[in-house]
């Protein structure tokens, strides 16, 4: 039974019994007809009988009440004698509801030309200079004021009575909702409060100017101080807006606006203009008016100024609709206009010429702007998928006898819309994940304390040229026994593998991984968590799993801003170049030869007493020439690991304008794209998580 | 500590909706039949809000906030009556006993619930 057919289950039982009150209290006002106690007990049963019919959807009920109660409240007042015909309408009138009421428990419905009889024989008892009119509804709740204008400024002049405190009402309550409805600045008259021997501590002696900037129409105001619009002066008008004719946006002048309070005369102003202090500081030391007039003064100055401003720009915004094409075209001429322009600048330098260098740097100047510019345009919300991904949440948890709700936050956050494609697949494989094997049954998850719903909440953030999304649940977590179990199964570790917790984690984003008992429809068969990683890792994103054993997982998924352009540090190795994202970098330190050698062949050197492990771009990539005596390592952070990668010179940063190499080229491994240097020379860019896979599979298939 | 707020009503049904909703927003509640009820059950007790009907026997609601507002513990509480729209007259003379709002019935849960958040903090 829902609550409100509980409510009205109790309406009908407590009707009953007014009812059957009723009916006694007739009676026996038939015996005494001048007991002022029974009329007060019929009407206060017939009273009771419409509100609450009303509040139930008793309609039909409620409304016959109406008449009926109108004329029993003139019996009350002495307007209308007791009679027989009046009890005798009365019980009728009762006995016509116990009908309407048992057609609600499905009996046949009631007689409604009955109800027209008896409703006729009350009305002409009415006195006439009484009657009122049922329509007189007072609009009193839910006044919606909503108006077409986008901004209107209001100037609110809030006077309390003295005394409002002593009805409950709290006026920093009221200042607080009129905050709700928009940019607002409430400025506090303190002028009047008296000195601190005379303060009634129970009195309020503030009063107030609230400039007010809002969509809201004037009901909406006059609303929140609905319950003390008899206790307080309330003064409300309009001073800025669209609706208005421009008339009143003439007066954002100060003085005109003390003039238009009342505050000021004309005259003050002219007596004030004539000097040459500002006006405000004027008439402060004029006296004429008080500091906290003015501040409200000025306060509404500047709020008619923003809310032009505003209007102004919300005029101008409207949006064009781009096929994507024509946006993936753009931004490749602009790849194309960075790479020409690093060849102008790179001539400019070469030649020495003042004045070429002076137009290289500004064409430089533009092209960064321009970049920014067209990459700002490819930029979408992601609450675009967080909206897609909710229902999924509703539907899955549905299926699988869960209840999950879904949080959001930092769904504006801008990402590229090819990586808001393609980031799709991800999410919807781990949120799957969390709700199938994470969030524990209802029963289950009261069991151990935590709330019968889970919540996977999903966030994005900036950090720096990345963006961060995380998918946090309050599920079981992932056990690391169970996974390690799994992983020595599938032969994919040792049995006496000793693993970290990182790594047990790591093993999940293995292919062919799944240690839930069953394959269900909804994780499907274990291919889930390594396409994941894949499709992150081409995206230059990292991933990364955080657990805590029936707390909950958070998964980490770190993403570049763009896939278009980024940031690299070129590199030079056997007179080839190579580009590292310089996002990975985190140092550049020497490797000398005689530090090579103490390591007895093995790729580690020693940072500030940290072994970090390098991997030879020349040896890995079959170049030729002599290595120097002193090499450069250029260290590197993905996740938590460094690794260090030994180039032969550092050359310095790059703008990298990323090219896709050709399908033939599609097994190359370690490499992620190409970029045209300025000297048209073609670069390799470093995929440094998949370098470092690729090497640690050599080097352990040579180990086994 | 949740807050606690009273209801006064000699309707069965709108006591059990009303409480409903405050115990469903997290208020606890006490519950009185009347004016009288209410004040016997108070006696004293802290409460933070009082919502309570015009119209009920022994002692009507009028009269419940007049003599609450005369006792230090109740004088400033935010109190609530609940009347219908053939009771303008009502409405006044609740103010002038020292009422903070009303609420028009028939109202639904939200409304009750915004004038509770309107008055109570």
């Amino acid at each position: 039974m829902s609550h409100i057919d509980k409510h009205k289950e109790t309406f009908k039982e407590e009707a009953y019994e007014l009812l059957g009150e009723l009916e006694t209290a007739f009676l026996e006002l038939e015996e005494s007809p001048d007991n002022r106690e029974l009329v007060g007990r019929v009407f206060r049963a017939m009273h009771t009988i419409k509100g609450s019919g009303a509040m139930f959807g008793f309609d039909d009920i409620a409304e016959f009440m109406h008449d009926v109660e109108t004329v029993f409240e003139q019996v009350r007042d002495g307007k209308i004698a007791v009679t027989k015909h009046l009890v005798n309408l009365g019980l009728s009138a009762k006995d016509q509801i116990r009908a309407m009421l048992d057609a609600y428990g499905g009996n046949e419905p009631a007689d409604e030309s009955r109800s027209t009889e008896i409703i006729a024989a009350f009305r002409k008892l009415i006195s006439r200079d009484d009657k009122k009119s049922g329509a007189a509804k007072a609009a009193e709740t839910g006044v919606s004021g909503e108006t077409n204008c986008e901004n209107i400024v209001y100037r609110i002049h809030f006077r309390p009575e003295k005394n409002i405190f002593m009805n409950g009402t709290n006026p920093i309550y009221l200042l607080n909702e009129l905050k709700e409805l928009g940019e607002c600045r409430a400025i506090a008259h303190v002028d009047t409060i008296p000195p601190i021997h005379e303060i009634n501590p129970e009195y309020c002696y503030t009063h107030w100017d609230i400039i007010l900037t809002t969509g809201k129409g004037v009901d909406a105001i006059k609303d929140i101080f609905i319950f003390i619009a008899d206790n307080c002066e309330l003064n409300i008008k309009v001073v800025d807006g669209y609706c208005e004719s421009d008339e009143a946006a003439d007066n954002e002048k100060l003085g005109n606006i003390l003039v238009d309070r009342g505050i000021i005369s004309p005259d003050d102003i002219e007596k004030a203009l004539s000097s040459q202090k500002r006006l405000g500081e004027i008439l402060v030391d004029a006296e004429a008016v008080t500091n906290e007039g003015l501040r409200s003064a000025l306060e509404e100055q500047s709020q008619i100024r923003d809310a032009r401003k505003k209007r102004q720009t919300t005029e101008t915004h409207s949006n064009i609709r781009v096929p994507a094409e024509k946006l993936d075209h753009f931004v490749d001429l602009v790849g194309e206009l960075v790479i020409l322009q690093q060849r102008l600048s790179r001539t400019a330098s070469r030649q020495n010429d003042s004045e070429l260098f002076a137009i290289a740097e500004e064409v430089e100047r533009l092209t960064v702007e321009l970049r920014d510019s067209a990459f700002s345009v490819r930029m979408v919300p992601i609450g675009m998928i967080f909206n897609k991904l909710k229902r999924l949440v509703r539907d899955l948890s549905d299926e699988l006898g869960k209840e999950t709700d879904m949080a959001t936050d930092g769904g504006e956050t801008e990402l590229d819309k090819t990586v808001i494609d393609r980031l799709n697949d991800p999410l919807v494989h781990i949120i799957r994940n969390s709700i199938d094997h994470g969030i524990e049954l209802p029963g289950a998850r009261e069991a151990s304390g935590k709330p019968g719903t889970g919540v996977i909440h999903l966030s994005a953030f900036h950090s720096g040229s990345s963006v961060i999304i995380q998918i946090r649940d309050d599920g079981r977590g992932i056990d690391t026994d169970i996974v390690r179990a799994r992983a020595i199964e599938k032969g994919m570790v040792a049995a006496n593998a000793e693993l970290s917790e990182k790594e047990c984690y790591a093993l999940i984003f293995e292919p062919g991984f799944s240690t839930a008992k069953e394959v269900t429809s909804v994780s499907g068969r274990g291919v889930g968590m390594d396409v994941v990683k894949q499709t992150i890792d081409s995206l230059r994103g990292s991933i990364d799993v955080e657990s805590k054993k029936g707390k909950g997982t958070t998964i980490t998924i770190t993403l570049p801003l763009t896939l278009a352009i980024i940031e690299g540090l070129q590199v030079e190795i056997g007179n080839e170049y190579f580009v590292l994202p310089l996002s990975a970098v985190e140092e550049c330190i020497e490797l000398t030869r005689e530090e090579a050698l103490k390591a007895k062949g093995r790729h580690i050197t020693n940072v500030r007493g940290e072994i970090v492990p390098y991997i030879r771009l020349k040896d890995w990539f079959f170049l030729e020439g002599n290595s120097e005596n002193i090499e450069q390592i250029v260290i590197t952070r993905t996740g938590d690991r460094r690794v260090g990668f030994v180039v032969d010179r550092v050359v310095g940063e790059h703008q990298t304008v990323i090219k896709a190499l050709g399908s033939v080229y599609k097994n190359v491994q370690g490499v992620s794209g190409a970029t045209i240097l300025g000297d048209g020379r073609v670069a390799m860019i470093i995929d440094i998580p998949h370098l470092i896979q690729a090497v640690e599979m050599e080097e352990n298939s040579l180990c086994a | 500590m949740g807050k606690t707020i009273m209801t006064v009503d000699d309707s069965a049904s709108i006591r059990q909706m009303v409480n409903f909703t405050l115990k469903d927003a997290g208020y606890d509640v006490i519950e009185a039949m009347d004016g009288k009820d209410a004040l016997g059950k108070l006696n004293g007790a802290s409460i933070h809000m009082l919502i309570s009907d015009v119209n009920m026997p022994n002692m009507d609601g009028i009269e419940l906030v007049r003599q609450l507002r005369a006792m230090p513990d109740y004088r400033f509480i935010p109190i609530i009556m609940l009347t219908t729209e053939s009771q303008d007259t009502k409405k006044q003379e609740g103010k002038q006993a020292g009422a903070t709002g009303w609420i028009v019935k028939p109202f639904k849960p939200e409304q009750l619930m915004a004038v509770v958040k309107k008055v109570l903090k």
